[in-house]
């Protein structure tokens, strides 16, 4: 029973992603390998689209990751999915607020949860860069089969300094919304053929 | 009653659809929508849903609209809020995903993709860093931290190993009771 199975896999990725809507990414990559429903490659345009549209990123992103593997039941199962748990806690921490707020054992809890949460976008998000910035289709092949010059994506390397530059050291474009950089490399993407085809 | 629910669930509809990226960029549009056009809460009680809305599990967005309609309209309200703010995702998002699953196949959308993807790993490691700032207070928080990503990066790189990041968030907890005790103690 594909529905409940999603069901499933989203309710425990809303339980367990703490600190908003990129904390649900290292759930979703695990459930790429899990199940094969969809590709890394998948994911990572998914969550380009998600960025670039209305809505909060973590719903957008559940949305379209319900879609893909099962059309708009899909969708709406695996949204469904996700918040159910944030609206079974948060109705109960609603209703002990107070002592919610002052618990030394919640806190200290997140002392612990924020640095671990931070680590696993971090382990979300390197993949991403390797498999952008060079030819290999994933770590793995690129820890077992080693790295050589030819392998790096120049023209990928250079939009990416680029817009790592512009997103934190020029005053100008900063604060600007990510979808103009996403639109940007997009344009970028077209122009220099970065998909090689 | 039907009228205060219909209107959660129209109000908080709408703070999606003017949300772009969730969290931080929807904080402006919640203070205007719901602390000054409809009242529901003080600018205070936001602030507080929002603090406790990033450290609960799931989405900010979705935490803090389940906070605003049960103050309003009880456990009911709690759920047709959140069900307004999903509300634009579903038709957005699904609408979108059909136009883009028959063009996927043009070199222009892929060579667009291309592009896009170096801006979202870009885009991860700028709220890395951001989230690091805040999370990494120390040599407890830094320990975990690099565990958290060496472990995690591993579990996803190695073939044959299946780890969720379940594990990870459960022992990190655990690590942050035993270190603000260990750390109490000593003091």
């Amino acid at each position: 029973m594909i529905y409940l199975q999603l069901f499933y896999e989203f309710f425990k990725t809303g339980l367990f992603a703490i600190g908003g809507g990129l904390a649900t990414l290292p759930f979703l990559y695990n459930l790429s390998d899990k199940t094969g429903w969809f590709s890394h490659t998948d994911l990572t345009n998914m969550i380009a689209v998600s960025e670039s549209t209305p809505g909060p990123i973590g719903i957008n992103t559940a949305t379209y990751v319900g879609f893909t593997v099962k059309g708009l039941p899909g969708a709406i199962v695996a949204t469904l999915g996700l918040v159910a748990p944030s609206i079974i806690i948060i109705l109960i921490i609603a209703y002990f607020l107070k002592a919610f707020r002052d618990s030394r054992l919640v806190d200290a809890a997140f002392y612990g949860l924020r640095p671990a949460s931070t680590g696993l976008i971090a382990a979300a998000g390197i993949p991403v860069l390797i498999t952008s910035l060079l030819t290999v289709d994933s770590l793995y092949a690129l820890l077992s089969g080693g790295m050589t010059a030819g392998m790096i994506k120049w023209p990928a390397v250079a939009l990416a300094v680029v817009i790592y530059v512009l997103t934190n050291f020029v005053k100008k474009t900063k604060g600007l919304h990510p979808i103009l950089f996403i639109a940007f490399a997009a344009v970028v993407g077209i122009v220099f053929r970065l998909g090689g085809v | 009653m039907m009228k205060l629910l219909l209107q959660l669930f129209i109000t908080f509809a709408k703070v999606g659809v003017m949300t772009f990226g969730g969290g931080y960029a929807m904080l402006p549009i919640l203070q205007r929508e719901v602390v000054e056009n409809r009242g529901w809460c003080s600018e205070e009680d936001l602030t507080d849903y929002f603090a406790i809305g990033q450290c609960t599990p799931g989405i900010i967005a979705v935490n803090t609209a389940t906070f605003v309609g049960q103050k309003q309209a009880g456990t009911v309200g709690g759920i047709v809020a959140t069900l307004g703010i999903v509300f634009p995702s579903l038709v957005i998002i699904t609408a979108l995903a059909s136009i883009i699953e028959k063009i996927s196949h043009l070199a222009v959308v892929q060579n667009a993709f291309a592009g896009i993807n170096v801006c979202v790993g870009i885009l991860i490691l700028n709220s890395v860093v951001k989230l690091f700032k805040k999370a990494v207070v120390g040599k407890g928080t830094l320990v975990i931290f690099l565990v958290v990503t060496i472990g995690a990066l591993t579990a996803n790189t190695l073939p044959n190993v299946n780890l969720s990041p379940v594990v990870f968030v459960l022992i990190s907890a655990l690590a942050g009771i035993l270190l603000k005790n260990w750390g109490a103690k000593k003091a």
